[in-house]
């Protein structure tokens, strides 16, 4: 729509993009109309929004939210949305994406580290050439004996996630753990994982210690201190602590060549022209950028992290490494007869599967109801509140039962549970056996070949109104 | 679809998911004092009206339990209270626009009220008793003295003990039915059948009983009446107060409330009057049963249902 | 002076942090709360509506608690609120059941407890604690008497609704829509 109406930024495009003419091309059959085939999206309301947005422009921002890792064709849909940015010219420009800026934070002296011999790129060989990070899949896969040729992780160190249940397949995740020589857990709550843990290293909570500076991309660079608001309950200790103590017990003391966490922030803070004393009244530092204006302008032309320089709409390095250099539709499967896609996602009131057990918050949202849409309620004849265990593709069952919340947020093909409950642990006496769990539901995970995205929305589940248990033990 | 949920976990205890504040002390205490406000009228009523010798169960014998059935009703009330070590702060205030407060005090007069005319009765009911101390035997000749004044404060508050069972649920207009000013006269005819009631059982006259039968049919009448009239209220009013009216006609009371109250608490007791008075012999106990358990049920369904009754949100 | 609060529904996104703040300032046990979330849908898949408010007592200018008190514990306080005395409440349920809002309930101590606009913050020039914890600060407190609050501004700017009106209670909740 935006193209072939003259929607787009024609200036800008010139100016900064590269492979319009292709684009152009390439994007003719994509029309409203077959967008709804696919979306169910009234192509009008397409349209509507299409000009609303080019009248908006360059203020205008499609953003592509959180947790974007969906179906293993990721990286092009991501990309899809970059590019009607570009088109809309809101890369760099007022009221779209501005320029951040992040505040430079000096090293504390330490001997130079010494080289990596091994690193997770090693192990991942050629899959993922445009992975930036390891992924988490492929070391609870590389934990597994056999599933590697030359590597196998031994030892996991887990600070702060719950991985039994934030790894999809929960299964896979408990063998991966039972195969580990050694499994040491820092967190500052009991659940799941700390059960499994050889060692237990309980950290204070954030009231309660010192951390690293917070500096984050901002308009204008801002640091910003978190300091301990209360003396740390029970035996507990800050990270910082945790791993200078490992450090020494390791003979590798001299990294960490500092007495207290005071003494490391001050010396940073100390050559930013400010100090500890000042942050802790303060608590936040603002700075003068240095980099320049906030948006694309003639002093400041904008420099792309591309082969070009400029934002490549037709992507000479994906070419290269033999994908798609424009972002191709790709149908998805859908369900089987009388199943639904599992959606998944998270509420407002909790984070993650970390908080389920709170008091005050499990008093608020004590379990998971799986939404169901009416027309499917109706078919399946599910009453509000109703119990159902939920079975997917794979035949990998819920622990425990879900109640059904009939809604129309959620589609008709699918259903929606939030993440996080169906704690199997019953020491977290609020939350053991509320809700259900979406990560042993989550057995297919839809790896995106170019990066290694994990898109875990292509598990299917369906209905069962009895307890699978006697079925699974028969 | 329209959907509402809390999704705040807010789950007060005795008001979600629906309101249940009050449980069965407060209809008790509603049925108890309506059936003493009853008697204590047609008491006070045809004392005034000079009717002693004709009327002796009216005047002289059911007022005796009186004060048991006030007693009890507020032992119930006091089991009700959640804060009960500071009940005695109802009587440091005096808020007129609290019904509540005005039972309260209305129950500090006629208690003692009750408890004085149904002694003054005793010697009557047993002429064996003697009082302990002569100062009540002085101050039992006072009070017969001045019956008729205590007649007349009688009247004044078992009317207002009557009607006030009534308005004390009517005041409340966020539970939309019972903010029906109906509900004060209907709970005081009842309160006053279920009184009539009481007397017939403990008449022994032939007449006593025929007379207050009658008086009963008439009420019944009148109670039939004022339901009625209620729900045509309610039906020509807001949506709430449909929703309201709906739950006895077709929801969830319907059957309890048109088969205990209306059938068998006024229309069966109706027809045996009617019978009786035809001249055909029925046996008291049943009516006048079937008419307190009425009452019974008046009282719990409407404290119930209302509870239920809410808002649109 | 008339205290008031503002709730944006179109901000708030029901994630409950007021709540969680109430019942801490507040000390409210656990599985009591004076306030909450209302979320409610409309619509037919994909055309939906929705909208969340964060409620609470709605201190009421013509208060059908304080009427229906029998014992004068149920009162209007500084600023308008409606507050509740726990040493003159003697748990008789009269202003539970009045309450067009479900706003009040029983303490496991006794007495009726509920929102009080954390007055004791107010009085010390803090807003009430859920104010001061909203994420998308959708809370606006303030005096709506004084035409240069905050509040004010947001009355004058914004089209509300309040719940209820048609009970007569007059409230003092305005929801932003």
């Amino acid at each position: 729509m935006i193209i072939s109406n003259g929607w787009y930024d024609k200036d800008y495009v010139e100016k900064y993009t590269t492979g319009f003419d292709k684009l152009k091309e390439y994007v003719q059959p994509f029309t409203p109309e077959w967008a709804y085939g696919i979306t169910t999206i009234n192509p009008n309301l397409i349209r509507d929004t299409a000009k609303e947005m080019a009248n908006a422009s360059p203020a205008v921002i499609i953003h592509p939210g959180r947790h974007v890792t969906w179906y293993g064709d990721d990286t092009q849909r991501s990309r899809a949305i970059a590019i009607l940015n570009a088109l809309l010219g809101s890369w760099g420009r007022r009221g779209g994406f501005y320029l951040p800026e992040l505040k430079e934070i000096p090293e504390y002296p330490h001997p130079p580290f010494p080289p990596v011999n091994k690193s997770w790129r090693d192990i991942l060989g050629d899959q993922y050439p445009f992975a930036e990070l390891p992924l988490a899949n492929a070391i609870v896969d590389g934990s597994i004996p056999g599933n590697l040729k030359d590597f196998q992780y031994r030892g996991w160190i887990v600070n702060g996630s719950n991985l039994n249940m934030t790894m999809p397949d929960t299964r896979k995740t408990l063998e991966a753990i039972q195969q580990l020589e050694l499994l040491v857990v820092i967190d500052t709550m009991p659940m799941e994982i700390t059960g499994w843990a050889d060692v237990i290293l309980p950290e204070c909570t954030y009231l309660e210690r010192y951390d690293v500076l917070r500096n984050d991309h901002n308009r204008e660079p801002v640091i910003a201190l978190r300091m301990p608001a209360a003396e740390p309950k029970y035996d507990t200790k800050p990270d910082w602590w945790i791993a200078k103590e490992l450090a020494g017990k390791m003979g590798l003391g001299k990294y960490f060549d500092w007495k207290t966490f005071d003494e490391f922030l001050d010396y940073k803070l100390k050559r930013m022209d400010s100090s500890l004393e000042e942050m802790k009244k303060t608590g936040v530092k603002k700075y003068e950028r240095q980099s320049g204006d906030l948006y694309f302008s003639a002093d400041n032309p904008p420099v792309f992290d591309t082969p070009s320089g400029k934002i490549e709409l037709y992507s000479s390095q994906l070419e290269q490494a033999g994908f798609d250099p424009m972002p191709r539709y790709t149908p998805h499967e859908e369900p089987p007869e009388g199943f639904y896609r599992l959606i998944y996602g998270r509420t407002q009131s909790h984070t993650f599967s970390r908080t389920s057990n709170n008091p005050n918050l499990a008093a608020i949202m004590q379990e998971n109801k799986v939404w169901v849409n009416p027309k499917v309620a109706a078919n399946w004849q599910l009453k509000e509140g109703q119990e159902v265990w939920l079975k997917n593709q794979d035949g990998s069952t819920t622990n425990f039962p879900a109640r059904v919340r009939i809604t129309e947020r959620i589609r008709w093909d699918s259903v929606y549970i939030v993440h996080g409950f169906g704690h199997t642990s019953s020491q977290l006496t609020r939350a053991f056996g509320k809700g259900v769990s979406d990560s042993a539901l989550i057995t297919k995970v839809l790896l995106d070949p170019v990066m290694g995205g994990t898109g875990m929305r292509g598990n299917f589940v369906t209905f069962l109104t009895e307890n699978p248990d006697k079925e699974v033990k028969a | 679809m329209r959907e509402e949920l809390i999704i705040s976990g807010r789950m007060n205890p005795m008001v979600d998911p629906t309101l249940n504040i009050w449980h069965w002390q407060i209809p008790l205490y509603l049925f108890l004092g309506g059936v003493a406000a009853g008697i204590l009228f047609f008491a006070s009523l045809y004392y005034i009206m000079g009717r002693e010798k004709k009327y002796p169960a009216a005047i002289k014998w059911a007022p005796m339990i009186t004060p048991f059935l006030l007693i009890l009703g507020l032992g119930a009330l006091f089991l009700d209270l959640n804060h009960k070590a500071f009940f005695w702060q109802l009587y440091l205030a005096i808020r007129i626009e609290s019904p509540m407060s005005w039972g309260a005090w209305s129950l500090l007069v006629i208690t003692p009220v009750s408890v004085i005319w149904s002694a003054t009765w005793l010697k009557e009911l047993l002429p064996a008793w003697q009082w302990k101390y002569p100062f009540l035997d002085e101050l039992e000749a006072f009070f017969i003295k001045y019956r008729l004044i205590l007649a007349w404060i009688m009247l004044l508050y078992a009317v207002i003990l009557g009607v006030y069972t009534g308005i004390l649920l009517s005041a409340f207009n966020a539970r939309p039915l019972w903010n029906t000013s109906i509900l004060g006269p209907l709970f005081f005819a009842s309160s006053l059948s279920t009184g009539a009631a009481v007397i017939m059982l403990m008449a022994k006259s032939h007449l006593e009983r025929n007379i207050f039968s009658r008086i009963d049919l008439m009420l019944i009448g009148i109670e039939l009446f004022l339901i009625v009239h209620m729900f045509m209220g309610f039906q020509a009013s807001t949506q709430v107060q449909i929703d309201a009216a709906n739950m006895f006609l077709g929801g969830p009371y319907t059957e309890v409330f048109w088969i205990f109250v209306v059938f068998i608490g006024l229309l069966v007791p109706a027809f045996l009057e009617v019978l009786e008075l035809l001249g055909y012999k029925i046996p008291i106990v049943i009516t006048s049963t079937l008419v307190l358990t009425g009452g019974l049920f008046l009282r719990f369904i409407i404290v119930y249902a209302g509870q239920a009754s809410r808002y649109l949100y | 002076m008339r205290f008031a609060m503002a709730i944006d529904t179109r901000k708030c996104v029901g994630c409950s942090d007021c709540v969680v703040a109430c019942q801490t300032e507040n000390n409210v046990p656990i599985g009591y709360c004076r306030d909450w979330i209302v979320e409610i849908n409309d619509g037919t898949y994909p055309q939906l509506e929705m909208e969340i408010r964060s409620e609470r007592c709605n201190h009421c200018t013509n208060s059908p608690c304080v009427r229906c008190c029998p014992t004068g514990a149920s009162h209007y306080d500084y600023g308008g609120t409606v507050l509740v005395t726990p040493h003159k409440c003697i748990g008789c349920g009269a202003c539970i059941a009045s309450c067009p809002y479900d706003a009040r309930y029983t303490h496991p101590k006794g007495y009726v407890d509920k929102c009080t606009f954390c007055i004791h913050r107010v009085k010390d020039g803090l807003p009430p604690a859920c104010v001061a914890v909203c994420p998308t600060k959708c809370l606006y407190f303030g005096d709506t008497d004084d035409p240069r609050s905050e509040i004010s501004q947001v009355l004058k700017k914004r089209k509300y609704k309040r719940l209820i009106p048609e009970a007569g209670t007059n409230p003092n909740l305005y929801f932003l829509i």
